[in-house]
């Protein structure tokens, strides 16, 4: 189907909320309300570079409650592929963007009899928002945020002087590190993890929970990761009758838009399998970095993700 | 359009039910082939064409009146026919915002809403209605949030929870269903309540559908169209009442079928609820008797021939196998043997 017409908005505010972490405040261009939206959601932010288009996802942090504005939080990455160095260098009050409707890939459970909420560094983004809708119920809740130290600790004033002994910080600089093992051990039954924030802290966490007996649909985890890079292949769109590059920092996907072609997306992140394209032919292997396709699909060599998978190939055609 | 509502329907004995020429011009026939099978035939909810049943994304006709004065019957006679789990609220709300705003916009002169932060009114000139309600709390309503505003529109509606790699049928109002059990399927999730359709199954329908709905997202809903048969213009034709309806099947003649058999379409809608993430389904039912069909020839010409050619299993799941001969004998009057243009409108 065809994708969605966005939202254009404008940014309204930038906050520096640590050296590395900018908060931005974006309104509509016609000063309606923005959609409601659960916590844990996301919007893909549209950035037009001049020669590249950047569509990064990025947690929104403010309250479901408080359309007015979206507020997201970009922590500058030098090293990556150039979304969030837009974000901090080109774009300045008054800049307009255009925004996805909020997508949600990592929900509270409404059945929970407690949550546990586990934020690393920026990934207390989308928990944030979490915590609105947690504070609106009955339901006991707690937020374990680690941080290297001051500079990565974004916002925890603000949580701890709004939500008191529900906010345990942790700053590993000195030290200090959350226990997943004791943490898991003594929750009662019905309670629900959710973690946002480095792959090996979201391993770890899982790790414990399932030692201790967790089902694994108490788990949650919301990763922010980049698309993996890799060698720069060729793709033939079939239906399109177009052949392109895909670049080493562009994702299948990206080239695909950049050739000015229609493709269905959602998470931008492999797991929803929205972007799914049949392979009609492929000369080579794919290189499947997706958390959606299953084992047969995969080794079937019939299926592919483009948002975040590659290929390694003298020649693949797609049913696009 | 501004629909006129008739203001003395039943849809139960002693039945009182027609379509206008112009009702019968909007009706959903939903056979865009000669024959018939399951599919996922789901496209995105944009606007129809103007005066179609989908130029609106929830729509009213002039059988308003007298489908809400048969949804207040039902409850009043069976409150289980409303049901929504505790955790459901906040989806609750998100569905009275949703058919509020957009029956406010597309029918201003049957409908008004004035917001002023949480406090809102509601004014539905139809139903003689003027509710002043703050937004959030369901103390300052008459009846739950679902229960409230569904019935104050046509059709019937379910509200799935998104968890576990499912959808769950959480909450639902439903009186005009084609013979299932929001009792009896409540709390079950995607499949469990799929699990008696035939075919679809094997054909990978389900799978398909799911997918498409989990990744469902706000401001693109999609629908599609789903049909059955009905005796009589009666929209109430649960499991519940089947005592009731039931032996109906038995009546129908080769003198009385042009008139009491009914060609019965879902149009339904599913759109993601923004504060809760839910999904909120809308079954919209439209009647139509082969009397009145027929007055389009393509249509009588293309549901002779999808009757006649149905296969057996779909014949026995939608509950046409006793009167399945004598309808198609009565539509081979209306089957000139010509073929029938594209799609599914008038010609």
């Amino acid at each position: 189907m065809k994708t969605v017409d966005n939202i254009h908005v404008f940014v309204s505010a930038i906050e520096e909320a640590t050296p590395l972490v900018k908060r931005f405040t974006l309104r509509r261009l016609t000063g309606e309300k923005l959609p409601s939206f659960s916590g844990g959601s996301h919007v893909t932010v549209v950035m037009r570079g001049g020669e590249r288009t950047f569509r990064n996802p990025y947690s929104l942090l403010s309250s479901p409650r408080q359309t007015d504005s979206y507020e997201i939080a970009v922590r500058r990455d030098d090293r990556g592929r150039g979304g969030s160095t837009y974000m901090h260098s080109l774009v300045t009050v008054g800049t307009p963007l255009e925004i996805s409707h909020p997508v949600n890939s990592f929900p509270l459970s409404k059945l929970a009899r407690k949550q546990i909420l586990i934020a690393g560094g920026i990934g207390i983004t989308p928990i944030m928002a979490m915590i609105e809708d947690l504070s609106l119920g009955m339901v006991d809740w707690e937020l374990h945020y680690s941080a290297r130290g001051p500079d990565d600790t974004v916002f925890a004033d603000r949580l701890s002087e709004r939500h008191g002994d529900r906010v345990r910080l942790y700053e590993t600089a000195f030290g200090q590190r959350i226990d997943f093992h004791k943490l898991v051990g003594q929750q009662p039954l019905g309670t629900h993890l959710y973690v946002c924030g480095p792959s090996l802290m979201i391993l770890d966490a899982f790790a414990a929970a399932q030692a201790a007996g967790w089902p694994p649909s108490h788990l949650h985890a919301e990763q922010f990761r980049a698309p993996p890079t890799g060698e720069p292949f060729e793709v033939h769109l079939a239906q399109a009758r177009k052949t392109m590059l895909v670049p080493a920092d562009q994702t299948l996907l990206e080239a695909i838009e950049a050739a000015g072609i229609d493709a269905a997306s959602l998470c931008r992140n492999g797991v929803c399998g929205r972007c799914e394209l049949n392979v009609l032919q492929l000369d080579g292997e794919l290189i499947h970095n997706d958390h959606f396709l299953t084992a047969k699909d995969r080794s079937s060599g019939t299926k592919i993700m483009p948002c975040v998978s590659r290929a390694k190939c003298r020649s693949l055609v797609l049913d696009r | 359009m501004v629909p006129v509502f008739k203001t003395d329907e039943s849809f139960r004995a002693p039945f009182h039910y027609s379509n206008s020429p112009a009702a019968i011009r909007r009706f959903p026939f939903p056979f865009d082939q000669d024959t018939f099978m399951y599919s996922v035939n789901a496209e995105p909810h944009l606007p129809g064409p103007v005066g179609s049943c989908c130029e609106f994304p929830i729509d009213i006709d002039e059988h308003y009146l007298g489908e809400c004065r048969e949804r207040e019957i039902v409850l009043a006679a069976d409150t289980d026919r409303c049901l929504a789990l505790p955790h459901m609220i906040t989806a609750q709300w998100d569905v009275l915002e949703l058919i509020m705003t957009h029956l406010a916009h597309d029918y201003p002169d049957h409908f008004e809403l004035r917001r002023d932060g949480n406090h809102w009114r509601w004014i539905n000139r139809a139903l003689g209605r003027d509710d002043h309600f703050t937004f959030g709390d369901v103390t300052t309503l008459p009846q739950e949030p679902l229960e409230y505003m569904t019935r104050q529109t046509q059709g019937d509606w379910c509200i799935l929870d998104q968890r576990n790699d499912s959808l769950w049928l959480d909450a639902g109002m439903v009186t005009t269903q084609a013979d299932w059990s929001l009792n009896f399927n409540l709390g079950m999730n995607f499949r469990e309540w799929h699990s008696p359709v035939p075919l679809a199954s094997e054909l990978g329908v389900f799978d398909r559908a799911l997918k498409l709905l989990m990744n469902l997202r706000q401001g693109s809903p999609v629908r599609r169209l789903n049909w059955s048969m009905t005796i009589h213009p009666r929209l109430d034709t649960s499991p519940e009442q089947f005592p009731v309806w039931g032996p109906d099947r038995t009546s129908v003649t080769p003198q009385n079928v042009g008139e009491i058999l009914h060609l019965r379409v879902e149009l339904q809608a599913l759109w993601r609820l923004p504060r809760s993430n839910a999904i909120v389904f809308s079954i919209r039912g439209y009647l139509i008797n082969l009397r009145e069909l027929v007055t389009v020839p393509k249509w009588g010409r293309r549901l002779h021939r999808v009757l006649k050619n149905m296969h057996p299993a779909l014949i026995a799941y939608k509950g046409l196998r006793r009167y399945h001969e004598t309808a198609v004998t009565w539509l081979a009057d209306y089957d000139d043997g010509n073929s029938t243009t594209p799609g599914t409108q008038p010609d």
